[in-house]
């Protein structure tokens, strides 16, 4: 008997305790004593007390009853597996739980002795699980009979049924807004836990300042240069280089869009134009990845290479030579594109700032003869300066965090450089890398990714904050 | 016509300044041209590397299953595209050598598919070897991509993955008739292939869909509920400024770093299966679900008062007035916001890229927790193979995600303007 039917089987008695109590309450009323609330929220008061605590502890095992079952099996390691190294023993467990829930092993070979041991387990992990399992259910059926009984001879007309399920649809409105912190809670204890064990290995001040960037090396525990080297600089410097090549894109096209389309458009110009720019805000990053590496990229490489065969055998040919061999995976590819995303980003929420800013003083300056452009600069832009800037940083934030576009057409090689027509690596680009794959959580190479995730999300969330306030306190003013 | 008042200088001045003004407006309508410029640029591209995809090309092939070639008693270790590319040799009329060199480089030209077709007829009845059979299959991706003229016989030999005279051959297979161009409907029904040529993306659009209910079914009743909570019942107060802050800043987070709560949370502490729709819908689930709540208050809040105020004046509670008036007036608002948020979801590629989506899955998802692919992570997949043939995939990929996107958007704008009201 599966998950889904005991849930199904629980539903469709909630289902008939809701008919059942709605009956009863029905049948009670009389004349003199008439029923405090419609009948149906009679039944509902019923079906709720059985359904619901029997659903959370479903609910509860689904979640954490596999943890429990793991748990419980490696209590008691035989002794086989105490002897083994780690990683052995890793595969071991993973075998043991695999042949109890019939799914295929690992090729380790395991000797007759750990071939016993491996049995003896796989028996006791099918009891934990049968255990688990049947002592779950029996539990949730106790649960909804408990609440059923308790709930019934309560029906009563003079039961205040409406105000009692509106108090439990209060918790469960309370308990879906809270889901939402209860999610940056989440993140925030994740990345620290993950991120905690691999600052025991590597020290946070080596990962922030450390210039050398090398997780590869860590693979194996017997070489000479088994650290690794976690120096996380040039991935901040590749970041920045990209985030700043797309910002210098990104923000006077955006700005000058959003100038254009609250100034200076009319309303038909705009109802064209907002439509379109907020295509271009919904094609997914990996669309604008696939466009960096097989439209820009290319392009840009032609180009280059183009002027290097211009400037060979002149008086710059060091330059031109450099040019020639230019290579469409770089960092400008990466930030240009980038900053193609970034621009209807800013250009809408430009627009709501400048919006914001109140007709009077328009008018004002107009009043005083001074042309459109001129009111733009020295009246609109100052009054909405603090709220432009916060929308900057909301897109500095987006840039740094950006993952698909940089995955595709940044490059892998960490160097520290200021040259866009280099290839650099990025914070997001590394996570990709050293993620997607072979994920062991025993070696500092994948806890690594913890550590940059952390440090982006630290950034980022410091950016956010900051720049939600200015955006904030700046409409307030006006309002 | 000049004023008598203005002196010169001013008149100089006051051509400077709207001279000026032009440069402003000028400005302003080169950044439009410029974003919506490459926004034609990026859509043109995507369409002209990729509507190739939806065309390709079959060969029909006349089989004689020779008794003296076919090892009965190891069906499995027959190579019958061997065999069958010697049919097609014979066929064009091309002796074969005496190594059979050539029957296999044309065996390079017919998808390995067909082999496989043979071995399932001859399985399911051993008595039809002897008989010569006729099937039709896609030709292989490196002849598909000759016959669309992307593999050029002016490319120096090297430099290309066709023979000479393998290009012979296929211009041979052609004139004869025996090579036809259709609508790719492979395309479609089937899953991902390391075959370009039956490579599709079934498997990854229902691997979307199901994430889509999972990451539906989890974020609108939440998010719509919560929104509720926050707009309507809580004190405005502490708490609930917290809370708004909190997921105003949950908006803005790094869409990788969701990835990482999903793996850590889902996969390695609740121990659900990586890589499965059920574990990628939860973490689209979260990464909507601020989205949702943001869009849900907005439509609650256009609501006017007199509409609660009616409401209770009735005598109905505010639970009652909430979900019964107050809410189905902001319906489409709210439905709006779900729509365009899910379809920001359906292009998440970072956050299922650390959940582990990137193994390679053949078949379809059969169930939510079984390994899948999605449209978006097709796309980073077969844009990283070294295939050419998957290069116009790609964009085929593309094609269709863009396709269910725009759908999708064009809903949410039919919404907003047949049923929004102004107050």
């Amino acid at each position: 008997m599966s998950l889904t039917v005991v849930i199904v089987l629980l539903l469709a008695f909630s289902g008939g305790v809701y008919w059942l109590g709605r009956r009863r309450a029905v049948a009670q009323a009389q004349a003199e004593t008439p029923l405090h609330s419609l009948p149906g929220y009679y039944g509902t008061w019923v079906a709720l007390w059985t359904g619901v605590p029997a659903l959370l502890l479903l609910l509860l095992f689904l979640t954490v009853g596999p943890r429990v079952g793991e748990a419980m099996l490696s209590a008691n390691p035989p002794a086989a597996v105490a002897q083994m190294p780690p990683e052995t023993a890793q595969a071991f467990w993973s075998d043991a739980r695999a042949l109890a829930g019939g799914r295929a092993t690992s090729a380790q070979p395991w000797t007759a002795e750990e071939r016993a041991a491996l049995d003896a387990k796989v028996v006791e992990a099918r009891r934990f699980h049968n255990t688990l399992t049947w002592g779950s259910f029996a539990l949730a059926g106790v649960l909804a009979l408990a609440g059923f009984l308790l709930a019934w001879p309560r029906i009563k007309p003079g039961l205040r049924a409406r105000n009692r399920v509106e108090s439990w649809l209060n918790v469960a409105l309370i308990a879906c807004s809270a889901v939402a912190v209860l999610t940056t809670l989440g993140i925030i204890a994740s990345l620290m836990f993950e991120a905690l064990r691999f600052f025991q290995v590597v020290s946070p001040l080596d990962f922030l300042f450390g210039l050398d960037w090398q997780p590869q090396i860590a693979m194996r525990a017997d070489q000479v240069a088994a650290k690794g080297a976690f120096g996380a600089v040039p991935l901040f410097a590749g970041t920045f280089l990209i985030m700043l090549i797309a910002m210098c894109v990104a923000a006077p096209v955006g700005l000058f869009c959003a100038i254009y389309l609250s100034e200076y458009a009319g309303s038909r110009t705009r109802s064209v134009i907002k439509p379109l720019l907020e295509v271009l805000a919904g094609v997914p990053t990996v669309v604008y990845g696939f466009f960096a590496v097989l439209t820009v990229g290319p392009a840009f490489r032609a180009f280059f290479n183009y002027i290097g065969s211009w400037l060979v055998e002149g008086p710059i040919d060091p330059v031109g030579r450099y040019l020639m061999g230019v290579q469409g995976e770089m960092a400008l590819t990466a930030g240009f594109v980038m900053g193609i995303m970034l621009i209807p980003y800013i250009s809408s929420l430009s627009d709501d700032i400048i919006n914001a800013v109140p007709q009077s003083l328009r008018d004002g300056s107009y009043a005083m003869g001074a042309t459109r452009s001129e009111t733009v600069k020295k009246v609109v832009l100052p009054a909405a300066l603090p709220g432009v800037m916060g929308a900057m940083l909301l897109a500095i934030s987006r840039a740094i965090g950006e993952t698909m576009i940089v995955t595709m057409a940044a490059g892998s090689q960490a160097r520290i450089t200021a040259n866009p027509l280099d290839s650099v690596t990025t914070v997001t680009r590394q996570m990709v890398e050293l993620l997607t794959g072979d994920q062991a959580f025993d070696n500092a190479m994948t806890l690594s990714a913890f550590g940059l995730g952390l440090t982006l999300f630290v950034v980022t969330l410091t950016l956010n904050v900051i720049a939600l306030r200015v955006v904030q306190k700046y409409r307030q003013a006006y309002d | 016509m000049t004023d008598p008042i203005l002196t010169a200088a001013a008149e100089r001045r006051l051509k400077k300044r709207h001279a000026a003004e032009r440069r402003f407006r000028l400005y302003g309508q080169l950044a439009i041209v410029f974003a919506l410029g490459f926004l034609a640029i990026l859509l043109g591209r995507v369409v002209q590397q990729g509507y190739t995809t939806f065309w390709t090309h079959s060969i029909t092939a006349h089989v004689y299953l020779d008794p003296a070639r076919i090892d009965t008693s190891d069906l499995e270790g027959n190579n019958f595209d061997y065999l069958a590319a010697g049919d097609l040799l014979k066929r064009i009329g091309v002796k074969d050598d005496e190594l059979g060199l050539a029957s296999g480089e044309a065996m390079d030209l017919v998808s390995r598919d067909l082999g496989f077709r043979i071995l399932d007829r001859i399985k399911a009845d051993p008595k039809i070897i002897g008989q010569t059979l006729t099937f039709t299959v896609p030709v292989k991706a490196n002849a598909d991509l000759y016959y669309k003229g992307e593999i050029k016989r002016s490319t120096p030999a090297g430099d290309r993955k066709l023979s000479d005279r393998q290009m012979d051959w296929l211009d041979t297979l052609k004139a004869k008739g025996l090579v036809r161009g259709h609508f790719n409907s492979g395309f479609f029904t089937r899953s991902d292939s390391t075959e370009p040529e039956q490579a599709g993306v079934l498997g990854a659009v229902v691997g979307s869909a199901l994430m889509l209910l999972v990451a539906a079914l989890i974020a609108i009743p939440v998010g719509v509920l919560g929104a509720v909570w926050l707009e309507e019942f809580a004190a405005k107060g502490r708490i609930s400024s917290f809370i708004e802050v909190n997921i105003n800043n949950l908006a803005a987070v790094p869409s990788i770093v969701f990835g990482l709560l999903g793996l850590v949370l889902f996969v390695n502490w609740m121990g659900f299966p990586r890589s499965a729709p059920l574990t990628g819908g939860l973490v689209l689930a979260l990464l909507s679900l601020p989205t949702i709540i943001i869009a849900t208050r907005a439509a609650l809040k256009a609501v006017p008062p007199s509409i609660r105020e009616a409401a209770l004046g009735m005598g109905a509670s505010r639970t009652q007035t909430v979900f019964h008036h107050v809410l189905p007036q902001a319906s489409p608002g709210v439905m709006t916001g779900i729509i365009l948020s899910m379809s920001h979801a359906l292009g998440e590629t970072a956050p299922l890229l650390m959940i582990g989506m990137v193994a390679f899955t053949p078949g379809l998802p059969e169930t939510l927790t079984s390994a899948a692919s999605v449209l978006p992570v097709q796309v980073y997949i077969w844009e990283s193979a070294a295939e050419a043939a998957f290069h116009e995939r790609t964009a085929g990929a593309i094609m269709v995600l863009l396709a269910f996107m725009i759908v999708m958007n064009a809903a949410a704008v039919i919404l907003r303007r047949r049923f929004e009201k102004r107050w």
